[in-house]
């Protein structure tokens, strides 16, 4: 890695993830006259919502309007779109940013290339990932997220299992569901946590966007058009076998998510299952950056605090999109926008007066569809009843298989903090960093000590962001060439 | 009410929580206080290396009784006795290990040197550009995360309180009467008719308040860990510089340190990783054992580690303010801490140990005397 003077930056604007946040906030950053690089891991922009895979031509009725656009648009732009970069590690030197990456190996067993971007400014626009529930069988072969069934099922063409169960909470619930039987499987039910009346409820607050609630109305009319079960109010509670002969178990809850002992239990045959309870905001990258963040009670996670201009308390740094507080990918590019505004204001590319007339209507599109994308969230908010039936005996870390005693035990020998549990169980610090896991660690933590979730805490963000081949950093060197300092004293 | 103790520790290390303990043994009433976790600072952060080769020479008696307290915490802690070699690949480095190691064998460390095809015999996957190599079978490792979970069953077995996430927001001496210290707590303040300060990079912040400026400064270490691999390495590897702690973990991981400066303070609450200086720790390691190539890192961290220009230990009366002392800036404090800890608890109560400890005065310039009372 060569020396870099700290005043001298590659790029005006650095854009960590190519979703609907972060390719909106290039297109418009570019437009305003800032140098602007954009970093995804992803083969192609579009994050999670919009996700394509290389090589695979989708079906004419798969053709994804949306994201064709999004991506002619960042072409367009002249945005620096640098795909196939694994973000690890975030710095700030002086008034600069480090991002530093690894591009995609160019063979499979080879580490891959080290990069590192300098720019003025950063935005974080890293998206969400899926909240799970532990139950036992969670980690067996043909059981995966819903939010891993989209990408499947959009990106690769395929379909989780041909008898497939979903199960869990949230919109997405649905667009597995339809997804899957459009592609020629069986769903054998849908399992909505929420009752009819939670989706009621949430009407006024989904009125913001009557086009995505017709579009929700729509998925669950082919559902039933197709003869799927949807049993409402009710959760997954086990699955047992091998695939493809998986049983799953499902229990009737109260809304609250507990499952009343001695309830009624209905059993399914399946070869897959896909179980999700909504997304969380991905909050590694702005923890590791330094920003302050805040839990938000309604949704039951945490999200980095934003101003209205989607500025951290970090010097210029923002964050936009799913990553700044779950809203939906039809809020995201407006905030996307908005953080780019900021952005080139904060950094003399705008004086106020216009600052203030660009953004503006960016930010009301913003909030009228994060209005529905925060009901949504609410909604996959299944409360802790669900956690605490959790048996002692289920693994809540896969990665370090801690179950859930051990957990317990942990917290009953004067663990308080997610830091401390993690510390003397290693759970939530395997491969997975946590992302699996941490929700209900948490959520655990604090029905065992009596706290609340945010007096839980946070883990604290280390780098790297996704684990990083050690060779590929540190691969090609002269032993003389090491930066060895001056002895130990003796 | 107003609780009295007679000794309050400042800080929940290991430094403060085995003088805690011998305090207590010693039948004194004892409150260990602490801003975040029972060790959750350098005890809970460092490598957990318990080497007695990277100890200094005028530590070694102190280091040797610290690795026994280790080894007899046992699996409570994840002790291994692995053995340990340290390496050097050039001429330069060969003098260096030579003649500290021979040092470190006249004080006491069980050290020998080892022939490059007797080192590959015992360890096949250490490089073969090794010149020359020495070797501590009682050196070895903790898992340095469970040392906090470790104190704190400690603590309570001897019935001492703990109050953890308790940041003291003052603390000052008491005039007249019988004298003694006020600390504020978020729930109350209690009294202390001693002190003890050994809250690691924090504690020149806390002697601050009692009037008095150490130049203590910090130093910002990095450690990182792998996802597991298959087994390549029963021993711990370390450099003729000290500047590498390598070791691979039961459960395969490996654990790669040696005191890589990161960035940050104690008074901006945490260091960072620099990517540049990581990438230097991780080519050393990887140098030393080649099989390292294509293990994937996981996770990255810092810790703080106070020091003095002597690179001795402060450990005895604060200077200038009567019934407070002093323990912090231990090179080597992971190993030295439970033997040293408990020889500060007896000198507060005027018992003298068989060993000395190292009075802070020290490091007062003469010029600028310390004044007591806040």
């Amino acid at each position: 890695m060569s020396a870099r003077r700290d005043d001298q930056a590659d790029c005006d604007l650095a854009i960590l993830g190519a979703g609907p946040a972060g390719a909106a906030a290039a297109v418009e950053a570019t437009a305003l006259g800032l140098r602007t690089v954009v970093v995804d891991e992803a083969a192609a922009a579009g994050g999670q919502v919009h996700a394509i895979a290389p090589g695979v031509t989708p079906l004419p009725r798969d053709v994804d309007r949306a994201g064709d656009a999004m991506r002619a648009a960042l072409a367009r732009s002249g945005a620096d779109c640098r795909t196939g970069r694994r973000v690890w590690h975030l710095e700030r030197h002086g008034d600069i940013w480090r991002v530093h990456a690894l591009a995609e190996p160019s063979e499979p067993g080879k580490g891959g290339v080290a990069e590192t971007v300098t720019a003025r400014a950063l935005l974080i626009a890293t998206g969400a990932v899926e909240r799970h529930l532990p139950f036992p069988g969670w980690a067996r072969p043909g059981v995966i997220g819903l939010a891993a069934a989209t990408r499947l099922l959009k990106a690769q063409r395929l379909l989780p299992g041909r008898e497939v169960l979903v199960a869990g909470a949230g919109p997405l619930l649905f667009l597995v569901a339809k997804t899957i039987v459009e592609a020629g499987g069986r769903v054998v039910a849908v399992i909505d946590a929420r009752r009819r009346r939670d989706w009621f409820a949430a009407l006024p607050a989904m009125a913001t966007r009557p086009d995505l609630v017709a579009r929700g109305l729509n998925w669950r009319r082919e559902l039933l058009a197709c003869r799927v079960p949807i049993l409402h109010g009710h959760r997954l509670a086990a699955v047992a076998g091998d695939a493809p002969a998986l049983h799953a178990e499902v229990v009737a809850i109260d809304r609250d998510g507990a499952a009343p002992s001695g309830g009624a239990s209905v059993a399914f045959r399946c070869d897959a299952v896909c179980v999700g309870y909504g997304l969380l905001p991905a909050t590694d990258a702005t923890r590791l950056a330094g920003a302050t963040h805040r839990f938000d009670e309604s949704c039951g996670a945490w999200r980095v605090d934003v101003d209205d201009d989607q500025r951290t308390d970090r010097p210029r740094l923002y964050a936009a999109g799913d990553g700044a507080g779950i809203a939906g990918a039809a809020a995201a590019p407006w905030a996307g926008r908005v953080a780019a505004c900021a952005a080139a204001r904060d950094l003399g590319a705008l004086d106020a007066r216009a600052h203030g007339l660009r953004a503006a209507g960016a930010k009301r599109s913003r909030d009228r569809a994060a209005r529905f994308g925060a009901a949504m969230a609410r909604l996959a908010n299944v409360g802790d009843g669900a956690h605490a039936g959790i048996a002692a005996t289920t693994l809540v870390c896969q990665c370090e298989r801690i179950d859930r005693a051990a957990i317990d035990a942990a917290v009953d020998a004067g663990c308080t903090t997610l830091n401390e549990l993690r510390s003397a169980t290693r759970c939530g610090m395997g491969p997975c960093g946590g992302r699996l896991c941490e929700d209900a660690i948490a959520r655990l933590a604090a029905l065992r000590t009596g706290r609340t979730q945010a007096g839980v805490g946070q883990p604290t963000g280390r780098p790297p962001l996704r684990p990083v081949d050690l060779d590929a950093l540190a691969g090609e060197f002269d032993y003389a060439s090491l930066p060895i300092g001056t002895p130990a004293p003796l | 009410m107003t609780r009295r103790y007679d000794i309050a520790v400042i800080g929940c290390g290991i430094m403060g929580a085995t003088a805690a303990l011998r305090a207590a043994q010693n039948g004194m009433r004892v409150v260990v206080i602490e801003r975040d976790a029972a060790g959750s600072g350098a005890s809970g952060v460092n490598a957990g290396t318990l080497s007695l080769q990277i100890k200094r020479v005028s530590l070694m008696p102190y280091a040797l009784r610290g690795h026994a307290w280790w080894r007899a915490a046992g699996d409570a802690v994840g002790f291994r006795e692995t053995g340990s070699c340290t390496l050097a690949f050039d001429a330069r480095e060969q003098a260096l290990l030579e003649e500290r190691m021979a040092l470190k064998r006249e004080a006491g460390a069980p050290i020998e040197f080892l022939t490059p095809r007797e080192l590959h015999a015992r360890e096949p996957a250490i490089t073969d550009r090794v010149v020359a190599a020495s070797w501590c079978a009682v050196d070895g490792h903790a898992d340095s995360s469970r040392t906090g979970v470790y104190l704190r069953a400690l603590l309570r077995e001897a019935g001492v309180e703990t109050r953890e996430h308790a940041g003291a927001t003052g603390i000052a001496s008491i005039d007249g009467g019988d004298g003694g210290f006020r600390i504020d707590l978020p729930g109350g303040e209690l009294r202390a008719r001693r002190v003890l300060l050994a809250c690691g990079a924090w504690t020149a912040d806390v002697a601050a308040r009692l009037g008095v400026t150490l130049p203590i400064r910090v130093r910002v270490n990095t450690v990182s860990v792998t996802e597991p691999g298959p087994r390549r390495l029963s021993a711990g590897v370390g450099h003729a510089t000290g500047l590498l702690t390598l070791k691979q973990k039961s459960s395969g991981a490996w654990l790669i340190g040696g005191g890589w400066q990161g960035r940050g303070s104690p008074q901006e609450g945490r260091g960072e990783v620099v990517a540049e200086t990581l990438l230097g720790n991780w080519r050393l390691a990887r140098f030393a054992v080649p099989s390292l190539a294509h293990v994937r890192v996981i996770r990255c961290w810092t810790g703080f580690e106070a020091w003095v220009d002597d690179h001795l230990p402060l450990a005895g009366p604060l200077p200038g303010v009567p019934d407070a002392w002093v323990l912090a800036c231990v090179r080597g404090g992971y190993t030295i801490g439970p033997c040293i800890g408990p020889l500060v608890a007896d000198a507060m109560l005027g018992r003298a140990g068989d060993l000395p400890l190292f009075d802070p005065a020290r490091v007062l310039a003469s010029s600028a005397p310390a004044t007591a009372h806040a």
